[in-house]
């Protein structure tokens, strides 16, 4: 079984899996920095980056405290905005692997970057290994860097110095391209990201790109080309099939 | 911040999560089904891409940051390996706000 996953991933799959860890890294550095600045106690701090591990929804959190607002406002705020895993979840559970226990760990470390990575390699065994390399990593990199940030504190340079808002954004494109060569997921897209950003203006955080999910509307008919990609998934995941 | 908040936040994040993997895995979803599940994902991700590139607080990000994200796109179209995509893009984003971009 391990040989099988060592073997399923590409050669450039590591390289590309560490370049957004290094990222995400980064990110975690400055949530860290951030609540600790935000007065949060460094056990709790440690707690979210570990136990939730979700960046956007982690410093939501913690701009509604610091911001004098409720915990649980902010736990609102926090799971409104992770909503949208569970759709990932249905779109990517295959993917994820079988057994339960590849299911309990596979969930945690299901966000936007190890969907749109994995998804971008299809939905055999390579899918699956590159989750799980990604997934590891990812958690191992945020959470180096929430502990790098709540040490370095006002030390912390601010990461948009560095241009790494501009870095995920560009990479979750980067993965997503090969899918949006098929009609339908075009229309969908242009669709969703329309919706999405009429909608940020007046919506909380979160909801916007779940109301994107409206763009399904514009799905119409299956790509010809589209359906012979997606002829394997049917057939079961884990065929082994690497691109 | 509490630990009932951190936790209640961890535990429904993490049953939001698991419960889409377990219905997929529980219920044999129909061609055309799984096949919305898929162009959702597609749609998710891509308003994640335009929200992320274009907005902040619910305002304009600026110029700087949907200008690294054009480069970085426009990189991954001509095949450049992802990792260069990544950097061009954070380059770029960083160049023009060192230059006084917003």
């Amino acid at each position: 079984m391990c040989s099988v996953r060592r073997t399923a991933l590409a050669p450039g799959d590591l390289r590309d899996a560490l370049a957004l860890a290094a990222a995400v890294t980064v990110v975690g550095m400055s949530f860290g920095a951030l609540a600790a600045a935000a007065g949060i106690p460094w056990t709790l701090t440690m707690a979210m980056s570990l136990l939730v591990f979700a960046g956007g929804s982690q410093f939501l959190a913690v701009a509604v405290v610091a911001a004098g607002g409720a915990p649980v406002a902010a736990v609102a705020a926090g799971l409104l905005l992770n909503l949208r895993h569970l759709p990932f979840g249905l779109a990517i559970g295959g993917i994820v692997g079988r057994g339960a226990l590849s299911r309990a760990l596979g969930a945690h470390v299901l966000i936007d970057e190890s969907t749109a990575f994995a998804r971008a390699r299809g939905t055999g065994a390579r899918a699956t290994a590159a989750y799980r390399l990604v997934g590891a990593l990812l958690f191992v990199g945020w959470n180096i860097g929430t502990v790098v940030g709540i040490l370095g504190g006002s030390a912390v340079p601010d990461p948009n110095a560095f241009g790494v808002d501009a870095a995920f954004p560009a990479a979750l494109l980067a993965l997503l391209l090969p899918s949006l060569k098929a009609a339908d997921a075009r229309r969908v897209g242009i669709g969703a990201a329309v919706i999405a950003l009429a909608a940020t203006p007046f919506l909380p955080p979160g909801l916007p790109v779940l109301v994107a999910l409206l763009a399904l509307v514009l799905a119409g008919k299956p790509d010809p080309a589209e359906e012979r990609r997606r002829g394997t998934d049917g057939s079961g995941h884990g065929d082994g099939a690497p691109a | 911040m509490t630990w009932a908040a951190v936790l209640a936040l961890a535990a429904g994040t993490y049953l939001v999560r698991l419960s889409g993997i377990v219905l997929r895995k529980r219920v044999t979803l129909p061609e055309r089904v799984a096949r919305l599940t898929d162009l959702g994902a597609t749609a998710l991700l891509v308003a994640l891409v335009a929200t992320a590139a274009l907005t902040e607080a619910g305002g304009f990000a600026g110029w700087a940051r949907p200008a690294g994200v054009l480069v970085g796109g426009a990189a991954a179209l001509l095949k450049v390996p992802f990792v260069l995509v990544v950097v061009l893009a954070a380059g770029t984003t960083a160049a023009l706000r060192a230059l006084g971009v917003p």
